[in-house]
């Protein structure tokens, strides 16, 4: 394996840091495993979507009579179904959601804001039936003038999309609506005063295009409304719990009349956490008294799913003849897609937080337009600007003729360093992972041969705490049964197993995880934010301490001593000149008393800051504009690694997201605000003949706020790639190129413009 | 209205009927249970849907049912023999070569494919002969050692 470590922690670990078989794999590798789509309930029936074939247009009718006298169609639903929603706002964890905005989403009132916005829905007895029946609702449109491009729908004159959005910002209220939901502002220190300080200022215009987070799943559901008014649904989410909140809000139903059962999920990175079949399956469910199966077509989910937001940036940064940056300013305007709140929030917060900045300004913008809803995905909104800040902090390495990794060490945020919107690290490891890829192999290599060329990027990603909940039993034969809220996407039944193996002196291996529905498990919020294995994780470890408590207790009773007699180390408890294992206590513990059962319930609320630095070589073909990568490798600082290999992968991973991001992958949008390339085969995602091996190094700074000192691992790969992948081409070429995706028409045009 | 359709698959004879629009991939999954291939996109694009048919790997979506009359048809359900996992699923499980898992069964099928044709395949050919599965979660460099250490690890069989 190519990794490498630089690890700070000092501690001696006898699960952590292995390599365990994951214990879902075998499900996985055999085809056993169940993913929502492999469900085949009795008598169920399928679900299909009617969608607008307009970027915006008022709906004036609807009829579905036609599609209801089809043999063999069940019911149609319109948003007429569903209740008058609330005006209410309410947070998911990795976002917050207006439920009126979210009703108006999964089923269209009054105007269809995006091509693909669901219009209406019909059920029938097989999938071809309905698709059929869907073709036959007629719906009479009034198409009218969309936009879909962020600097447009900014200007006075743009299409309105909603008559009632008044701009929130710190200025007074506009008296007229707009296409701009808010103004958001963040200042530090005097940046009049810092740009005068400085030897060389560099400011930059920055493009990036809509990018889909590609989970290779669709979505799916199956939702079961019973004549008792429970209303059950399977379904392909990061987070059962919060399926339940929206589908509570959207339904105006008692949380508890629902259950949601997270079937094993088929990728989600953001684009899995809103609701968007659930609620129409549950209609359809209730009015044709059958269980209802929906999944979308891929060219459905890349219409109307995700993405993640088209953005504009403006990037100023100065600095001294010595290296040190005096002032950054940045000017951010992101889409939202059809509905408000985007993430411009993390993008304003992201755009200097790998640098010690002393004075700083940015202002961002969250604006509507005739695209899809936008979601989080991966590191949301940090991946845009890191691509805009890092692309400037590289040609002022250039202008200054500095090394691009000796800059950023002189700049780089430390403990104590302050980001622009307020928050003070605490410890943070991104001067350890400029360093491991300074001592790389790969850094000290020489990159030589025509259009070559090598670069650098930094990343910064805040990671979340929020809410987890588990509960273990300790089965007689010495294993631990653990029960999780956790929806598994990428092997943390294992790595969150792994820690509380690890506390009570057992195996991986004597772990049995198991992800629960939500009647079984405490509210855990979702999988996503990087937290799984943090939070969850912080709560297998407080299950195990209540676990150890109890069998110290239970020891005690069997040795007839004191409980504060009786000490445990590394599995062993001992006591009164006596001593047993986990397995022989457990065995024992069964037959003298109650179960013995662990909580662990938390709610941190902290970020656990993860760092990245990424490296790569790349060649450029100048007769076409492609970019190859030669070589990538990838620095992280993962605090601790629970699992080196799934860490590994997430790093992996995410670099090959961003190098997709970087270099190919963009909705295509026409005059008439269609998406063009709906399907895989246009949308271009990275195949494995289009990347080199991603070397690794996983830099361990531990988190203080964890027992083991894990920050969590699955979103700041994402944000290096670009910008590292620009300094590479500007390196091989002298071009520079500001517009994502660098893909080969634009290279070889600023190649042959000689740009 | 529908045809009928015997095939053999994973060795055992199996018969169905089917209408001319439906693929094999909706065959398997919703006619005879086999769900082990999955629908990612159901217009050839990703290869999750992918099996082993007469030798060769294919897209199961892009395959109509009623074109399989006398084939011989492999998924991932048949490939452990006798509750021994094959080789490249031990290499998939041990090398951590999957996140999520949805793309898992169609890299297995693709890749067991490849070695039987190949038995010591280069990075070079690996990757080009997996381009055809998509993976969003691991930037298939996990997948690729997989395949590799299969390669190493066992002749592969038959
Ligand atoms: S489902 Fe067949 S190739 Fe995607
Ligand atoms: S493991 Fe998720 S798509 Fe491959």
């Amino acid at each position: 394996m190519s990794t490498e470590f630089m690890t700070e922690h000092s501690t001696e670990y006898k699960v952590i840091g292995t390599r365990p078989v994951r214990h879902d794999g075998s499900d996985k590798v055999t085809g056993k495993a169940v993913y929502t789509d492999d469900l085949h309930l009795p008598n169920m029936a399928f679900g299909a979507f009617v969608r607008s074939p307009h970027a915006h247009a008022k709906i004036v009718s609807i009829d579905t009579s036609q599609a209801e006298d089809m043999p063999g169609v069940l019911a149609t639903c319109t948003s007429a179904d569903l209740p008058d929603p609330w005006d209410k706002v309410d947070d998911l964890g990795e976002g917050c959601v207006n439920y009126a905005h979210l009703s108006g989403n999964v089923l269209a009132r009054g105007k269809a804001l995006y091509k693909g916005h669901a219009v209406a829905a019909v059920v029938a007895t097989d999938s071809h039936l309905a698709e059929e029946a869907a073709s036959r609702i007629r719906v009479e449109y009034e198409p009218l003038p969309a936009t879909t491009w962020v600097l447009d729908a900014m200007k006075e004159d743009a299409p309105l999309l909603h008559d009632d959005l008044i701009t929130h910002t710190l200025d007074d209220a506009p008296a007229k609506p707009s296409n701009i939901e808010s103004h958001i502002r963040f200042e530090k220190g005097n940046i009049e005063e810092g740009f005068a300080a400085a030897d060389v200022i560099v400011e930059r215009e920055f493009k990036t295009a809509t990018v889909h987070q590609g989970y290779i799943e669709p979505h799916v559901s199956v939702a079961s409304w019973n004549e008792d008014g429970r209303l059950k649904i399977w379904t392909a989410t990061q987070g059962s719990f919060v399926v339940r909140q929206q589908m509570a809000a959207l339904l105006k139903m008692p949380i508890s009349q629902i259950t949601i059962v997270p079937c094993e999920i088929g990728g989600g990175f953001g684009g899995k956490i809103s609701v968007y079949e659930q609620p129409v399956a549950a209609v359809l469910s209730r009015k044709c008294g059958r269980p209802v199966k929906i999944i979308m077509r891929r060219d459905e989910v890349f219409e109307a799913t995700g993405p993640t937001p088209g953005s504009f940036m403006r990037v100023k940064i100065g600095a001294t003849k010595e290296g040190k940056l005096t002032a950054g300013e940045a000017w951010l305007a992101f889409d939202a897609g059809a509905f408000p709140g985007g993430v411009i929030g993390p993008g304003c917060m992201c755009v200097f937080s790998c640098y010690d900045l002393p004075n700083a300004a940015v202002d961002g913008f969250d604006v509507v337009l005739n695209k899809p809803k936008t979601q989080a995905y991966r590191a949301p909104g940090s991946t845009h600007v890191a691509f805009a800040a890092e692309s400037v902090i590289d040609e002022l390495a250039v202008q200054l003729d500095i090394d691009p990794i000796e800059f950023r060490l002189k700049n780089a945020a430390v403990e104590g360093t302050r980001r622009v919107d307020g928050p003070v690290y605490p410890r943070v490891g991104l001067v350890e992972c400029l360093e491991a890829v300074k001592n790389s192999e790969h850094w000290k290599s020489t990159l030589s041969g025509p259009n070559r060329g090598r670069g650098v990027a930094c990343g910064f990603w805040f990671n979340a705490g929020l809410k987890s909940s588990v509960t273990a039993s300790v089965n007689p034969d010495g294993t631990v049964t653990l029960v999780e809220g956790s929806t598994d996407i990428g092997g943390t039944r294992t790595s969150i197993a792994m820690q509380l193996a690890e506390t009570l002196g057992i195996s991986a291996e004597d772990v049995i995880p198991q992800v629960a529905d939500t009647d079984s498990v405490g509210f855990t919020d979702v999988t996503g934010g990087s937290r799984t294995t943090f939070a969850t994780g912080l709560a297998a470890h407080e299950a195990a301490l209540d676990i150890q408590r109890q069998m110290m207790e239970r020891a005690a009773q069997i040795w007839e001593c004191d409980t504060g007699d009786v000490e445990v180390r590394e599995g062993v408890y001992r006591g009164n000149d006596e001593s047993l294992t986990f397995s022989e206590l457990a065995l024992k513990a069964d037959s003298v008393g109650e179960a013995i059962i662990g909580r662990g319930a938390v709610d941190p609320q902290v970020s656990t800051n993860a760092f990245a630095v990424h490296l790569v070589d790349v060649e450029v073909d100048p007769e076409t504009g492609k970019v190859t990568i030669l070589r990538y490798t990838a620095s992280q600082d993962a605090g601790t690694a629970i699992h080196p290999s799934y860490v590994e992968g997430q790093i992996q991973g995410g670099s090959v997201q961003g190098i997709g991001w970087a270099l190919n992958e963009e909705y295509f949008y026409d005059d008439d605000g269609h998406v063009r390339n709906a399907s895989f085969l246009d949308y271009r995602m990275p195949t494995c003949y289009d990347v080199p091996m991603i070397e690794t190094i996983i830099v361990e700074v531990p988190n203080p706020d964890h027992p083991y000192g894990v920050r969590g691992v699955g979103e700041v790969s994402i944000v290096p790639p670009p910008p590292a992948i620009a300094s590479a081409i500007q390196r091989a070429t002298g071009i520079r190129l500001t517009d994502l995706p660098m893909s080969p028409p634009k290279l070889w045009r600023a190649i042959n413009n000689g740009e | 209205m529908k045809t009928h359709v015997s095939t053999t698959i994973n060795g055992e004879a199996v018969e169905f009927l089917c209408q001319p629009r439906q693929s094999l991939l909706e065959i398997l999954r919703d006619e005879l249970s086999l769900t082990g291939c999955k629908e990612g996109c159901n217009n050839g694009n990703c290869g999750a849907c992918t099996v082993i048919l007469n030798g060769l790997p294919v897209d199961s979506c892009l395959v109509l049912a009623v074109e399989v009359e006398g084939a011989n048809i492999e998924t991932v359900e048949g490939v452990a023999q006798q509750r021994q996992l094959h080789p490249v699923q031990q290499c998939f499980l041990e090398g951590a070569a999957l996140q999520c898992g949805i793309c898992t069964p169609g890299f297995i099928m693709t890749s067991k494919a490849l070695l039987e044709k190949h038995p010591a395949p280069d990075e070079e050919e690996i990757r080009f002969s997996l381009a055809g599965n998509l993976c969003r979660c691991t930037g298939y460099d996990k997948i690729v050692h997989a395949v590799q250490a299969a390669a190493e690890s066992a002749p592969a069989p038959k």
